[in-house]
């Protein structure tokens, strides 16, 4: 036999009570919706998890005037240390609940189970945990003595890291004293109507956080609602922009984490081991379902071919497989809609002319698979060197010198994060100055922690989640319209916000 | 920085092979510092994925086995009898009393002086390789611990054990001369020891060399002397002696592993890895065999190419093939000790 | 017997020079009682064009200079500025119609303004920056960068200090600009522009165009070089359209408002783009 066969190591999804079907979480309770259910999947065998109900015009109404109302009758009266308080008993709540929302999340999204168990359930509770301190604290967010919380908060969020990305949305929101309507993606409503009871054990009041479950018509619904104070998206920069547009004229604090095509960037004095490690991690991470994810690798040329060489022998030890075994590296593809992508993209970057390479493993009969693979030979002009893939495919370009790594790395629409790699400090601190990004790894991908800000420049969006900074997107200065900080010289005039044709 | 002497070093061929014949003090240090650096914290959470593998089962079953199969059953100390390693030699034949199919240790590794009782104690199942499966004796020789010592006491150290039938040699490189800079001293020491592994029919007794990674204290540090010791003709790479704190780590032998890897990949020639000294539970064991067949290959693991130095593993390792047969936890007095 | 007057081409400033529009196009600017004051060049879209090209050319110079160069070029301005008073305030009453106190009251609050705001160069990211307290053996930091290109609609009203107030405020944290100046009172702009010329502010770093914001504004809003747009004189203009349009490339936009923006930090927030950087820390 093969050690490297490892018997399999099935995580057991006894711990799970699921439901059959699942309602919209309104004002503290499970209602049903007005839209046609919709149905839940694995996508690593097609089975069907549960039926979702689906949230029509009607229902969004009926969420936002419920937050609306829990945020002008509770949440707004409540000091700063019991906000607090709900959210430090979510954090506590979620890691008493650790496995199960790990397997939930990972039968739903088709991410490995180590991913869920070991980063994204633990960043939840440490995202919790953080803004829980926050709450009473908030003259130290940067706007001055006595911000005040927005309002009602839409969010809408995506399918790659269905519950972190609900942590990010909620925790600082509820922190600085909004209430929340909150939208999963429709392929993964899972592990955010588990996050529901855990609300309602943790006796958030009601109409505090409503997530209501349904497609982008939901979505669009919600963030245009004209009753909400403040809109916070993730997903695709197609929708974000769509949002944008939708939102101009309109009073509306928007925060925008968009896509990226970011550049990790291996000098020929790189920690190499490391350096593949970081690789592999950039872009294979979350099969590549990461809006950071390292999918342009750009290479000293002196080293390409070591490099690469290198990559593909750690890629052969990855293991495809079943998301919810133990073992298991790469998951599942999320959608047959996101499969199909990948697949057309990677055809696209063969016609194009660059060299594909994928690691040898067995593809399981159902469900949505997509094998590692890089491309070699790329360039800048490719479309897969361009065009934000969301899937486990690496492009591999070359660079000569530190100047046109850089050139090439700030060379495309995006701007959310980068890597580089180097044991010469001082070339890092300056690449890392030069580059057009949110987020820059430096000698390591892919980290992210409550504390640490991250968000997009150029067309990755705008606004930063995590940190003070994230704390600050919930906020508005005390005074009305735009803040007065420190002892700026006097002026007079208003400082009412125009009045401009609305649309 | 001074200009350094140019010394010539006695003669290595896999050092004249990659660097050339003109070997100085200097030539060697260039190439030493051209080797790639290391980052401790992405080497440390790489190791820690390694340990977060799931060896369950049927996979198990094999680790356990093959774990003892790899282990260098160890005596070092200053109480040692000769009673004391014919005990330690008898565990090593007979592992587990209750089951006649457990596998034997690759080696017992005692001092010096004590090989001529490990071997009587042997008997005709001395050495690794003779068919049925024997069991080699390593000696650690050079002045082990510390290293303290002239050239000449550590040759005559090895020729002694080699003499008395030592089939492996684990010598210690003076990591004072290490940590100065004289890397041409300490390439030169394992040349000499190398040399000194020599048997009267021209084999050459295993030679392992001990980086005491715990003394020299960076990766960069371990990474330098794992390529060192190899060029200087190690067969195999060890952590450590056991005596210093710490001693094998998963991130110290993954990077050892690492720059067995590059050797390979540079000349094709396999280099063994020994991690020596607090390895105690299957649990790490295991660890240790995930990181090996994930950075090298499967084909490591056997005991030309892998080992481990301990002694009490081989009873935990036991304890948990217990529970495999027989579905329930043992415990302590349901296997032997030595 | 009175001496002949020499009277001022203003022109537009782009790179650094002074050129006309391209399109060769002026229009007249009279007096607040009715007289002639100048043929006011009357940019392009092509005009704009040009000015975002300068005004890219100039960001690496000008956003990579030290916080504390900065700070002395823009203080450096305010110097300028104080010794051109006079003629600031001159400009002021012929072309807004307001007393001499008034106008002197409006370029001393605009030179404060711009004193104020320089300062904050050598400051700003320590404010506005973190160390993140991240749990693992990483060295993060945050620090707030220039946007890149920022648009301007400066506002209508208050020339000299409407202008300076949305300007400085950009120009501290390193982004360089195209403002459109206020279309009925452009005076103060230009000469605001001979000073820029004159000190130490590298061309490009500053461009201002003269002429129509409802002409202009919209092919700001649509470049894809453009990376933020104030549209704070814009209240008048359909200014939501130029939002949508600018969503694009999801520029930030900072809406319109009434009056001149008041000075504060947050206004060197809006257009700069917070950068984390992680870094593995480690002894051995």
């Amino acid at each position: 036999m093969s050690f490297l066969e490892y018997a399999p190591a099935p995580e057991s999804k006894a711990i799970l009570n699921l439901k059959e079907s699942y309602g919209l979480f309104i004002g503290g309770e499970f209602v049903s919706g007005n839209g046609a259910p919709f149905q839940t999947i694995s996508p690593a065998d097609e089975s069907l998890i549960a039926e979702v109900a689906n949230a029509n015009a009607a229902d969004v109404d009926l969420a936002v005037a419920t937050a609306r109302r829990a945020y002008d009758t509770v949440w707004s009266r409540l000091s700063g240390a019991d906000r607090g308080k709900y959210l430090f008993r979510i954090a506590r709540l979620v890691q008493e609940r650790a496995r199960e929302l790990a397997v939930a999340e990972s039968l739903d999204n088709g991410k490995p189970i180590k991913e869920s168990r070991d980063v994204d359930v633990p960043l939840v509770a440490a995202w919790f945990f953080y803004y829980a301190g926050w709450a009473d604290k908030l003259d130290y967010a940067g706007l001055g003595a006595n911000p005040r919380a927005l309002g009602v908060a839409a969010q809408v969020i995506p399918w790659n890291f269905p519950l972190l990305m609900l942590a990010w949305k909620i925790a600082p929101a509820l922190a600085a004293g909004n209430t929340v309507v909150l939208k999963p993606a429709e392929t993964t409503p899972l592990s955010a109507l588990i996050f529901a009871e855990i609300l309602q054990q943790a006796e958030l009041p009601d109409g505090v956080v409503n997530i209501i479950t349904g497609a982008g018509d939901t979505g669009a619904a919600l963030v245009n609602h004209p009753d909400v104070n403040k809109v916070a998206f993730t997903g695709s920069t197609g929708v974000g922009r769509a949002i944008a547009k939708s939102t101009a004229g309109t009073d509306k604090k928007v925060t925008l984490e968009l896509g990226g095509k970011a550049a990790n960037i291996v000098f020929d004095d790189a920690p190499m081991d490391q350096a593949i490690e970081g690789i592999v991690n950039g872009i294979f991470f979350n099969q590549g379902h990461v809006c950071c994810a390292g999918s342009r690798l750009l290479v000293q040329e002196n080293v390409h071919d070591e490099v690469v060489d290198r990559l593909k022998q750690r890629l052969s030890t990855l293991r495809l497989g079943d998301p919810l075994d133990k073992n298991t590296d790469i998951g599942a593809i999320n959608s047959r809609e996101q499969l199909d992508r990948i697949r057309e993209l990677s055809n696209v970057g063969e016609q194009e002319g660059a060299e594909r390479w994928t690691a040898e493993c067995a593809i399981p009969e159902k469900g949505f698979w997509f094998a590692p693979t890089i491309f070699t030979n790329v360039s800048t002009s490719h479309r897969i060197a361009r065009e934000e893939i969301f899937g486990p495919v690496l492009s591999v370009l070359t660079f000569r010198t530190p100047a046109e790594a850089i050139a090439k790395a700030n060379n495309t629409p995006y701007g959310l994060s980068a890597g580089v790699w180097s044991d010469k400090g001082s070339k890092i601190l300056a690449v890392a100055d030069q580059l057009r990004a949110g987020v820059v790894w430096a000698n390591t991908f892919n980290r992210f922690d409550p504390a640490s800000p991250f968000g997009g420049y150029k067309e990755s969006g705008y606004g930063r989640e995590g940190g003070r900074h994230g704390l600050a997107a919930y906020l508005q200065a005390s005074g009305l319209g735009s803040s007065h900080v420190g002892d700026a010289p006097a002026k007079k005039s208003s400082k009412q916000p125009a009045k401009g044709a609305k649309k | 920085m001074t200009v350094e002497q140019a010394v010539t070093l006695a003669p290595a061929e896999r050092a004249i092979q990659l660097i050339g014949t003109e070997l100085t003090e200097k030539s060697l240090k260039l190439h030493l510092d051209g080797l790639s650096g290391v980052d401790a914290v992405g080497l440390e959470a790489r190791a820690a994925g390694l340990g977060t593998r799931s060896i369950k089962t049927t996979s198990k079953a094999w680790a356990l086995d093959k774990i003892i199969s790899l282990i260098d059953l160890t005596t070092l100390e200053g109480a040692d009898t000769p009673g004391k390693v014919r005990s330690l030699v008898a565990k090593a034949v007979t592992p587990d009393a209750g089951d006649p199919n457990c596998p034997r240790p690759a080696a017992v590794c005692v001092y010096g002086d004590m090989v001529p009782a490990a071997a009587e104690a042997l008997g005709s199942l001395k050495g690794l390789d003779q068919p049925g499966g024997g069991i080699n004796i390593a000696a650690v020789a050079t002045a082990f611990p510390s290293g303290r010592a002239s050239l000449a006491v550590k040759l005559a150290d090895t020729r002694d054990a080699v003499a008395n039938g030592a089939d492996e040699i684990d010598m210690v490189i003076d990591r004072g001369a290490f940590l100065s800079g004289r890397y041409g001293l300490v390439f030169d020491q394992i040349v000499a020891v190398k040399d000194a592994c020599r048997r009267a029919d021209g084999s050459f007794a295993h030679l392992k060399v001990i980086l005491e990674t715990g003394e020299l204290n960076t990766y960069d540090n371990v990474r330098r002397a794992s390529w060192l010791s190899i060029l200087a003709g190690g067969d195999f790479i060890k952590t450590s002696t056991g005596k210093v704190s710490p001693a094998a780590t998963l991130p110290v032998t993954l990077l050892m592993l690492q720059v067995v890897n590059d050797w390979h990949r540079l000349t094709g020639e396999k280099i063994g890895v020994k991690p020596a000294g607090g390895i105690r539970t299957s649990k790490d064991a295991i660890k240790y065999l995930v990181t090996v067949a994930e950075t090298v290959g499967e084909e490591w693991l056997q005991p030309h190419l892998f080992r481990f130095g301990a002694s009490s593993l081989l009873n935990d390792v036991l304890l948990q093939r217990q529970k495999l047969a027989t579905g329930r936890y043992s415990g302590p007095d349901y296997v032997t000790i030595d | 017997m009175t001496r002949l007057t020499v009277p001022k081409t203003y022109k537009l400033y782009i790179g650094g020079k002074f050129p006309r529009s391209e399109s060769g196009r002026v229009y007249d600017l009279v007096s607040a009682s009715g007289s002639f004051l100048a043929n006011v060049a009357q940019a392009s879209r092509k005009d704009a064009r040009d000015a975002v090209r300068a005004a890219r050319s100039a960001l690496a110079g000008w956003s990579g200079a030290t916080g504390y160069n900065r700070g002395q070029v823009l203080y450096r301005i305010a110097e300028l500025l104080e010794g051109r008073r006079a003629q600031f305030v001159d400009e002021i009453i012929q072309s807004e119609g307001v007393s001499a106190a008034t106008a002197g009251t409006q370029v001393d609050a605009a030179i404060d303004v711009w004193v104020w705001y320089a300062g904050w160069a050598d400051k700003y990211v320590q404010v506005a920056g973190n160390g993140n307290p991240v749990s693992g053996p990483y060295f993060n930091i945050s620090t707030p960068e220039a946007t890149g290109v920022v648009a301007m609609i400066a506002p209508q009203g208050s020339s000299l200090l409407g202008f300076v107030s949305v300007v400085a405020p950009a120009l501290v944290s390193g982004n360089t600009v195209v403002v459109v100046a206020s279309e009925k009172s452009p005076l103060s702009a230009i000469s605001l522009s001979e000073v820029m010329a004159t000190s130490d502010v590298p061309g490009g770093v500053v461009n201002v165009l003269t002429g129509s914001a409802a002409e202009l504004a919209p092919w700001l809003a649509g470049h894809a070089d453009v990376n933020a747009i104030d549209l704070a004189g814009a209240g008048e203009t359909d200014w939501v359209d130029l939002q949508i349009s600018a969503a694009d490339t999801l520029k930030r936009v900072l809406p319109p408002e009434a009056g001149v923006p008041a000075p504060s930090v947050q206004r060197i927030s809006f257009f700069t783009e917070t950068k984390t950087v992680w870094h593995t820390k480690a002894l051995i």
